[in-house]
């Protein structure tokens, strides 16, 4: 993997911010976009742009084949089954929300939801809202100190009347790889249905729907150097199927009457609308962007950097770090002692170096650490070990100001 | 006591003097550090200032018709900033403080410099001195 080469492929790494050469180690937010991606997108608006599926026209047609080669390019790199098990969404909170929705219809009284402590904001609120709605119960897989999630606990958790389970393949806040074989497999025995969250693995860890025998898996284009708005849910066909349709409209109906409407097959059930065809087009760009170097390369060299700036981070006095634990993507949240994580993320920005600060919309395990936050470093493959040295001289020069 | 006219135009010239925006932090981190530090007990979760990412909190007492604020925060940054908020609003009576404009803090720059969240927190905290200024001009009259 040629790493100088990768990196001039993405323009935005050429900028400075405040002066100084821009370190971007905020992946896991977002991640920045290749040309081959922004390319794509603007030829589609300057050769291809029409609405989709509807025209007899030969761009509605043209514009129509991309989207759906998009949809068959996102099948083949989760080895979907079919390509319409892929559904486009806006991103991973409007997957959740599809599913989450669907079964606030199809659960009852006493029902049991199953999520961990790991979890992103957007990985609680709407279960606890279909819970409301319900009467069904959520109960949390716990963590230990480590970050990682108390399988014995889960297997407590597990019933019949667990109908869902809900757990993020990686925690953004932490990076925890979590066990998703084990998780689906022992939830699947009791009968009740997986919902693997992907966003923060799909840029690391290439997953295989059907080698997991995951019911839902989501994730969303702009973790994985696509554009933003614009995800997808995956769902077995059977699972996608039996779940009722999230939003009305143009595109997801079979027919419509006054007394009745139909809806139609998959994937427009769920596809309301006119959906973000550029965004779906770039989406499919970007994991061929991706699978041109490889995700086990992307993977394997990922890795190096985070064992560089998990060590670099260890050597400064007063650094700890939060989540250690033995399978990790790329991210390292950390504080320093007696500095508040808000402040060395201020100076880091003074000095070219973007960090994530904050809760990163992961409150409870904040709440379990008993820290308002934490600084979080999260790495893709277009990043260097020079930058990885940039950031350890720029905290030291923080940690200078404000001890 | 100075006015909060002239005191705004001393900060301002104070700001001006640093040819960088590093050399502004330290300075605002060594303000944080002559803040006058609110009484522990005033420290609850009422006294905390909404819309802040960091902990912020401020007390009030009105001393001869003039408020004295006092605060304190958990992150050093936003310390200096409600450090130089005290210093422009406090010791000044309530009318005077509901009068004054805040222009002052695009001339030093400060939220440009400052993250999107920190720049609501300023925001948040000035209000929050002029809310003191209303409750306590209520008491006046």
């Amino acid at each position: 993997m040629d790493v100088q080469k990768i990196r001039n492929d993405f323009p935005i790494l050429q900028r400075k911010v405040n002066g100084k050469p821009l370190v971007y180690f905020d992946n896991a937010a977002t991640s920045q976009t290749p040309i081959q991606v922004i390319d794509t997108i603007v030829d589609y608006y300057k050769n291809y742009n029409a609405n989709i599926h509807r025209g007899v026209h030969t761009l509605s047609q043209e514009a129509t084949e991309l989207y759906e080669l998009a949809r068959q390019k996102i099948q083949k790199h989760f080895n979907a089954a079919q390509a319409h098990e892929i559904i486009f969404t806006s991103g991973t909170t409007h997957s959740i929300n599809i599913v989450s929705n669907g079964y606030a219809q199809i659960l009852s009284k006493g029902d049991e939801v199953i999520v961990s402590a790991l979890e992103h904001h957007s990985n609680i609120v709407p279960w606890q809202m279909m819970c409301e709605k319900t009467g069904a119960v959520l109960k949390v897989i716990p963590m230990n100190e480590d970050g990682v999630l108390i399988m014995e606990e889960y297997d407590q958790l597990l019933s019949n009347t667990t109908k869902l389970v809900f757990v993020n393949h990686v925690s953004n806040a932490l990076g925890t790889v979590n066990p998703i074989e084990e998780i689906i497999t022992k939830a699947h025995a009791v009968g009740a249905e997986v919902l693997i969250d992907g966003a923060q693995a799909s840029p690391h860890i290439k997953a295989d729907v059907q080698a997991l025998d995951v019911d839902y898996y989501v994730t969303s284009a702009h973790k994985l150097c696509g554009p933003t708005g614009v995800g997808m849910l995956y769902g077995k066909q059977s699972a996608l199927n039996r779940l009722p349709p999230y939003q009305g409209g143009g595109e997801m109906i079979a027919e419509v009457t006054f007394e009745k409407t139909t809806y139609a097959d998959l994937p427009h059930k769920f596809e309301a609308g006119t959906p973000n065809i550029a965004g779906g087009i770039g989406f499919g760009a970007a994991l061929d962007y991706l699978n041109t170097i490889g995700m086990e390369e992307i993977a394997a060299y990922e890795e190096q950097l985070l064992k560089y700036a998990t060590t670099a981070l260890n050597n400064i006095p007063g650094v700890k770090i939060y989540g250690v634990a033995p399978q990790k993507t790329a991210v390292i949240s950390f504080n320093v002692t007696g500095i508040h994580p808000y402040d060395i993320g201020s100076i880091l920005d003074q000095l070219g170096i973007a960090v994530r600060t904050g809760h990163h919309c992961a409150q409870p395990i904040m709440d379990f650490y008993q820290i308002p936050g934490t600084v979080r470093a999260s790495f893709s493959f277009y990043n260097t070990f020079q930058e990885i040295d940039s950031m350890v001289e720029a905290l030291k020069k923080a940690i200078q100001m404000l001890q | 006591m100075e006015t909060i006219n002239a005191v705004q135009q001393e900060i301002v010239e104070e700001f001006s003097m640093f040819d960088d925006w590093m050399q502004r932090y330290e300075y605002m981190i060594e303000l944080g550090k002559s803040l006058p530090l609110i009484d522990p007990q005033y420290k609850t979760e009422d006294n905390i200032i909404k819309g802040c990412q960091s902990k912020v909190w401020v007390h009030a007492d009105l001393e001869d018709n003039k408020l004295i604020f006092t605060a304190d925060s958990d992150a050093i940054i936003t310390k200096g900033i409600i450090a130089i908020l005290i210093r422009v609003y406090s010791h000044q009576h309530p009318d005077a403080i509901l009068e004054a404009d805040t222009a002052f803090i695009d001339k030093i720059g400060l939220k440009e410099h400052l993250s999107p969240t920190r720049a609501n927190g300023l925001v948040s905290m000035i209000k929050q001195l002029k809310m003191y200024a209303i409750a306590f001009k209520t008491q006046l009259n």
